[in-house]
């Protein structure tokens, strides 16, 4: 690498350091705008004992499911597991250690992670079993819950364009988490499936400024669809 | 008799207004969307990062970067914008968000909601429904008023594992349209043949009954 050009040809570059009992941030909602290529390279690699922050946790076979299938996850972090039944499995058997957060509080979390914010306190889920064991304050009349920040180890985002120094584009819903799991990881890894030349994206147009992206790789994505819905042709 | 899902969502629709930006949980909530009035402008927002979401596509036209918050893919409307989840979430925490209408397993006369947790069943998560009940002043939950069984959804206090605290003002059932308030049901409106002595058996919480309860019109 020269400079601040941050492009890396190959899975094994862009996933260096990466070791077993480390915690990943993972981009994505359902499987929109996840990281397929890094998430393949990690069942390749074969690490354990991963700590998995990411909204959901794939389906069986695409996506977070698969590291879940190899047994390479021991604590998910996440909103909504429903559409993954090996993970219904592992939950059950109590082998998977499942910490369930709010998705907006979870969005937060990461932000705050990567904005250098300790812990916030939020209303939400003030009076329910999500704040046993939390600090809790009454501010101007309401109640709200100190929810601690997240970071990881490695943050792994996909985007749609970027350029070399890691400036990024994200499309449409495809952005969900990817924006603020760049910001939280030390080492942030972008699959992209564009990269250009600095200059190319118009500064007003960036999303996610270089300056959180430590490695970029191009590639080519399956873009599975959970649920296809289509109107009836007229 | 009883509203069908179709009418409950008919219902909700009467309570939406011009300009208002709304976010429509999963299920009967989702139906809303086929009934906003002629002429009204109503921007729809899926909490995984959009502002104007459109009808579902056609098989052309669909789109895997573009989806709801349940997975479905959908199209947007001129106008719309896309955001992070942390964005998303500033707007619906923030009470930015005019409407929201979600389902619930119960409700009780203090406005708490229980909604994502049967203990004993397998948990598949609380998604955003945490965030939205907490952040919107403005939340009309839809629901089925009794069991299989009978037993009342409508409870003193909620029995399962809540959702929000003391957060639902207006409750829109199969039977019966109430608001929440003084730690009672209050009824407002009946479904179309639906008694009184019907909505009063069914309701476990503290109902409190005017002289005159008018039938609901779509």
């Amino acid at each position: 690498m020269a400079g601040f050009n941050k492009v890396v040809h190959s899975y094994e570059e862009a996933l260096a350091g990466l070791n077993d009992d480390m915690t990943i941030m993972v981009g994505g909602f359902g499987l929109c705008g996840i990281p397929e290529g890094l998430i393949n390279h990690m069942v390749k690699l074969g690490v354990k004992g991963l700590t998995a922050i990411s909204n959901n946790a794939g389906v069986d076979d695409f996506g977070l499911g698969l590291l879940l299938k190899q047994h390479q996850i021991s604590t998910m972090i996440a909103s909504y597991v429903g559409e993954n039944a090996t993970f219904e499995q592992q939950m059950l058997s109590g082998e998977l250690n499942v910490i369930l957060t709010p998705q907006g509080t979870l969005a937060e979390k990461i932000r705050a992670g990567g904005a250098g914010i300790p812990a916030f306190f939020t209303a939400t889920g003030y009076g329910t079993p999500i704040a046993d064991g939390k600090e809790t304050r009454e501010i101007k009349g309401r109640h709200y819950v100190l929810e601690e920040s997240l970071t990881a180890d490695f943050a792994l985002v996909r985007a749609w364009k970027a350029d070399t120094m890691g400036n990024l584009v994200f499309r449409k819903t495809a952005a969900n988490f990817n924006p603020m799991m760049a910001t939280a990881g030390k080492i942030t890894v972008v699959e992209a499936e564009e990269i250009v030349e600095p200059g190319e994206l118009d500064p007003d147009h960036i999303h996610t400024p270089g300056i959180y992206v430590d490695r970029v790789i191009k590639a080519s994505f399956e873009k599975r669809i959970e649920q296809r819905t289509v109107k009836a042709a007229k | 008799m009883a509203l069908t899902r179709e009418q409950l969502a008919q219902r909700v629709a009467k309570e939406l207004q011009d300009g208002f930006y709304v976010n429509l949980g999963i299920g009967i909530p989702t139906l809303v969307a086929n009934y906003i009035p002629q002429g009204m402008q109503v921007m729809l927002q899926s909490e995984n990062g959009l502002l104007g979401m459109g009808e579902f596509p056609t098989e052309e036209n669909i789109d895997a970067d573009l989806i709801n918050a349940g997975k479905q893919t959908v199209t947007a409307v001129a106008g719309a914008s896309f955001f992070s989840s942390a964005e998303s979430f500033a707007m619906i925490r923030g009470g930015h968000v005019d409407l929201t209408v979600l389902g619930a397993f119960e409700v009780d006369v203090n406005g708490s909601i229980a909604s994502w947790m049967i203990p004993g069943k397998l948990i598949k998560g609380m998604g955003g429904a945490m965030d939205l009940v907490a952040g919107a002043d403005n939340i009309i939950v839809t629901m089925m008023h009794a069991d299989k069984h009978g037993n009342s959804k409508l409870l003193s206090t909620c029995e399962l594992p809540l959702t929000g605290y003391g957060c639902i003002k207006r409750v829109i059932t199969d039977l019966a349209f109430m608001e929440i308030k003084d730690g009672a049901f209050h009824l407002l409106e009946r479904a179309p043949g639906v008694s009184v002595e019907e909505i009063v058996t069914k309701t476990a919480g503290k109902l409190v009954v005017p002289e005159h309860v008018p039938e609901m019109t779509f």
